[in-house]
């Protein structure tokens, strides 16, 4: 008698000897100090979950709940244990589970997963919205009239970190092509995002901006839509199967070099949908040709560039590792490198940059006080650097950062913004 | 009955710790029911203290309620330390408040228990000062949980171990006093060595609060040699002729054959397949003297027949040498997903004749066994490497160990050089201490133990039943 849990997860469970090498990279263990909130702990009650000596729902959900999915734990893994395979498979299970009894607030996350996320239409009318309630002076007078503090405390700290939104001309079209500035080098497919392209669309502008200055020739495929990465976060891991299987259609098209990203957590998802799909013999070789091709933005304009640097200010600049782009796609020198190359830029290191800042996706929507901890933690590092410009490479963490600015009460002296808005900052390309 | 005791018991637990201190749900309880070796056993409460004053008030209520007290570090143990054999109460001291402060003037670091050992490492060379001991679980090893079990790493040939740097300890005793042993003086004779005691006593004695730990000056550089050798015994010989001049290194590991295959079936990096052992020795010291022991060093390999000699220019290179030997845990595991990790030692001289009957018993018992381990101390690492789910492999592997013991005593040598007795090699205590031998250590537990309520079921082979009630069920062995 195997349950299902058994079946997906067990084998790579046992695979930990539970030595603990995992214990000091991981940040909820760090911050919480028990072990049912560390790599090896939660690995062992999946294993025990599996032999059903403990309940998938009543035991093992909290646990895997307050696991932010950073993977720093696989980096350290002295026998290379797949604690993302292993996560996600039980995150399943407990999805399967909880479908007969839902907890407050999941049927209107499942909903929106569903429902909202894959359609990038739908994505764009909501970032309108937000657009619109920033600049039709309706935020302002909310603010003014104390009215905002109306609104609960984690949505208010999001709505103080939200960055202003350009007009909506700025955002990238689909199906269109961008030639490069002067000789082609090479022709990349840009994937947008969800959430980058609804609300951060800023961010992509800048994208393309420095990719066809550096001669780059950028398609838009249409018929792109989210990674999948919430989903299969959450358990949703068929839905994240048909958003990768249309992801990849959709990029075989255009038929350019590389597929460019700039969220680390979707490019992570980008490059395991050979893993994703690898039961599928009709899309398996498609993923793994897919996930071939997939770089960080910051890979490819190393690669590609230099930048066309303007002089600028004399800058300090802190950089926060996205994890996903650290410890999945292992992408750790080039947006260090390309900071570095700014005249007029210091970079200078805080300590644990290979940390996680607590965003884990929407794990600070879902786990505020967990996540804030973390986060207050963080910024006191950031603070220690004395940096006017903190950088990463992940919607999610910028966010956050912005976040940790506002709560540090630093907005004045410092601002969380995308590795390309600094780099197109300082091109005068922004 | 047993549940009203309980619960008569967690009540007054719950008056000592604060809330979120005392964890009694089931998930949590699991997670605390392991270690790094494969035992398995669900206690009934977790508790993290945060002052001597908890642990004391912890163990009266132990003494008074008869309840088995657990206490662990970081549970990075690969004998059964920490588990908590008979339910009970499991004392976390990785969450201890973290205090670790170097001393300059005397060369101290005085530490609490929850201070990871690689910290020390780092805070003590930061001010050009060493701490020595490094087991291979430094990174993760609270201070705590190193000292009890007296683990010590690749460097006691020349450094000695845990036990010769720790001076003094403040310790809760079983009964519930807080007493200090040694001090800050390396020089100390006052009264019996409860120090010496205490280090490597497996936390069946006390709960170590803080600890005074001797530190030397730092090295200046280090310099590293790989050789590889066709033939096992060369690879001794080669040992033994460096040392007779007059050369003491910081480290010689030593990886057999099988070893080798693993790493460079993993990640190929032109390790020769045919050696049979490859040796990977440290020097460190003066800039000027290690240099020239390197050569000396290279030359006696060569003697002695090494086919593969080489010695590392750079950082680099040095790190490229010692990956080898990192790799091996990851590259052993893909031979099973249950590692056995054993640490038979025996006197260097006999370390040639250990292989040849280590891979007897390979072959006997049909099992992938590797070696590896601190050949310079003659700490040899056996693991085997199965599957505990194959009940039939297991069986035998279980008369492999025991096999393996027996001719490390036989041997002259020891059963555990430093991940200590915990569980699995209890029965083998009388083997190389005698009956007398035991009884006398009985004695001393019990003296500081009358009720058996620090660590029970742990070093000593009899069945030490508490309460009245059966032991935890043992589970997946």
């Amino acid at each position: 008698m195997k349950n299902r849990l058994y079946e997906k997860a067990y084998e790579a469970a046992n695979a930990c000897v539970q030595c603990g090498y995992c214990l000091p990279a991981c940040p909820t263990y760090a911050s919480m100090g028990k072990e049912s909130a560390s790599p090896r702990g939660r690995i062992h009650l999946v294993k025990m979950a599996a032999e059903e000596k403990i309940d998938l729902l009543r035991d093992l959900k909290m646990p895997l709940d307050l696991c932010l999915g950073c993977r720093a734990c696989e980096t350290v893994c002295p026998l290379n244990v797949k604690y993302g395979e292993i996560l996600e498979a039980a995150r399943e299970e407990i999805h399967h589970r909880q479908t007969a009894h839902p907890a407050p607030g999941d049927r209107f996350m499942w909903t929106m997963l569903r429902h909202v996320f894959p359609y990038p239409e739908r994505l764009r009318w909501l970032g309108n919205l937000a657009r619109f309630l920033q600049w039709s002076g309706l935020r302002r007078m909310l603010r003014a009239s104390g009215l905002i503090r109306l609104l609960p405390e984690k949505a208010a700290w999001f709505e103080r970190a939200l960055p202003d939104m350009p007009p909506l001309r700025e955002r990238l079209r689909f199906g269109q092509v961008y030639p490069a500035k002067g000789k082609r080098k090479v022709r990349v497919a840009l994937f947008t995002g969800c959430v980058m392209d609804a609300v951060m669309y800023k961010i992509n502008r800048a994208t393309a901006n420095l990719l066809t200055a550096i001669g780059a020739e950028v398609v838009v495929p249409s018929g792109q839509n989210c990674c999948g990465a919430l989903h299969l976060h959450q358990g949703l891991a068929e839905e994240a199967k048909k958003l990768a299987q249309k992801n990849i259609e959709a990029f075989e098209q255009c038929e350019a070099d590389w597929i460019v990203n700039n969220a680390g957590g979707c490019g992570a998802a980008l490059k395991e949908y050979d893993r994703l799909l690898a039961d599928d013999p009709e899309w398996s070789p498609r993923a793994r040709r897919f996930a071939e091709k997939t770089k960080d933005i910051s890979e490819i304009l190393l690669e590609y560039g230099p930048l066309p640097y303007e002089n600028g200010p004399e800058m300090i600049v802190t950089y926060q590792d996205s994890c996903h782009l650290r410890n999945v796609q292992r992408v750790t020198r080039a947006p260090r490198a390309l900071i570095e190359q700014i005249p007029g830029v210091r970079l200078v290191e805080m300590e644990g940059a290979d940390r996680c800042c607590g965003s884990g996706g929407i794990y600070n929507l879902l786990h505020f006080s967990e996540s804030m901890t973390i986060l207050d933690e963080k910024m006191e590092r950031v603070q220690e650097t004395g940096a006017q410009v903190v950088v990463s490479g992940n919607p999610g963490c910028i966010l956050q950062m912005q976040i940790g600015i506002e709560r540090a009460g630093a907005s004045r002296r410092m601002r969380s913004v995308h590795l390309v808005e600094l780099l197109a900052e300082r091109c005068g390309l922004g | 009955m047993e549940m009203e005791k309980r619960a008569v018991w967690l009540e007054e637990l719950k008056r000592i710790f604060p809330g979120e201190r005392v964890l009694t749900g089931l998930a949590d309880r699991h997670a605390y029911s392991f270690d790094a070796s494969f035992g398995e056993y669900l206690p009934e409460v977790v508790v993290q203290p945060h002052n001597k004053e908890q642990i004391q008030s912890l163990i009266r209520l132990a003494n008074r309620h008869r309840v088995p007290v657990y206490p662990r570090g970081s549970a990075s143990s690969l004998s059964g330390g920490p588990l908590p054999v008979y339910g009970g109460i499991v004392v976390d001291m990785s969450a201890y408040p973290k205090r670790l402060t170097i001393d300059r003037e005397n060369m101290l670091a005085i530490v609490t228990p929850s201070v990871l050992t690689a910290e020390i490492h780092r805070k003590a060379e930061e001010v050009g000062l060493f701490y020595p001991p490094d087991p291979s679980s430094s990174n993760v090893s609270t201070i705590g949980g190193n000292l009890m079990e007296n683990s010590s790493g690749p460097k006691g040939l020349k450094y000695g171990t845990t036990k010769d740097y720790v001076i003094g300890l403040e310790v809760i005793t079983p009964t519930g006093e807080i007493i200090r042993t040694g001090g800050k003086t390396v020089k100390n004779v006052t009264g019996y060595d409860l120090t010496r005691l205490l280090v490597g006593s497996e936390g069946t004695l006390g709960i170590v609060t803080e600890a005074i730990l001797r530190l030397i000056p730092k090295p200046k550089a280090r310099k590293t040699l790989m050789a590889a050798f066709p033939r096992f015994e060369d690879s001794g010989y080669a040992l033994t002729r460096i040392l007779s001049s007059q050369i003491l290194p910081s480290a010689m590991e030593v990886m057999d054959q099988y070893c080798i295959r693993a790493v460079e079936a993993y990640e190929p990096s032109g390790l020769p397949l045919d050696a049979e052992a490859i040796l990977i020795i440290e020097m460190d010291g003066h800039p000027q003297a290690i240099e020239d022991e390197a050569v000396q060093c290279e030359a006696i390999c060569r003697e002695q027949g090494a086919t593969l000699v080489k010695v590392a220019a750079t950082r680099e290179e040095q790190e490229q040498i010692w990956k080898a030997r990192k790799l091996i845990s990851p590259a052993i595991a893909r031979l099973g997903p249950t590692k056995i990790s054993e640490d038979a030692t025996v006197p260097r001289s006999q370390i040639p004749e250990m292989m040849k009957r280590l891979r007897q018993i390979r072959e006997k018992y049909r099992l992938n066994l590797v070696v590896f381990g601190h050949a310079g101390d003659g700490n040899l690492h056996p693991n085997i490497l199965t599957d505990r789910r194959n009940a039939e492999e297991m069986a035998r592997v279980e008369l492999a160990i025991a096999e393996i013991f027996t001719t490390a005593v036989e041997l002259g040598g020891t059963l555990s050089g430093e991940h200590g007795i915990g569980l699995l090699k209890k029965p083998f205590m009388e083997m190389e201490l005698g009956e007398h031998g035991v009884a006398m250590m009985k004695k001393i537990k019990q003296a500081w133990d009358p009720n058996n309520i620090m660590n029970p079921g742990k070093i000593f082979p009899e069945k030490v039943v508490l309460r009245d009630e059966k032991p935890a069920v043992r589970e997946s062995v």
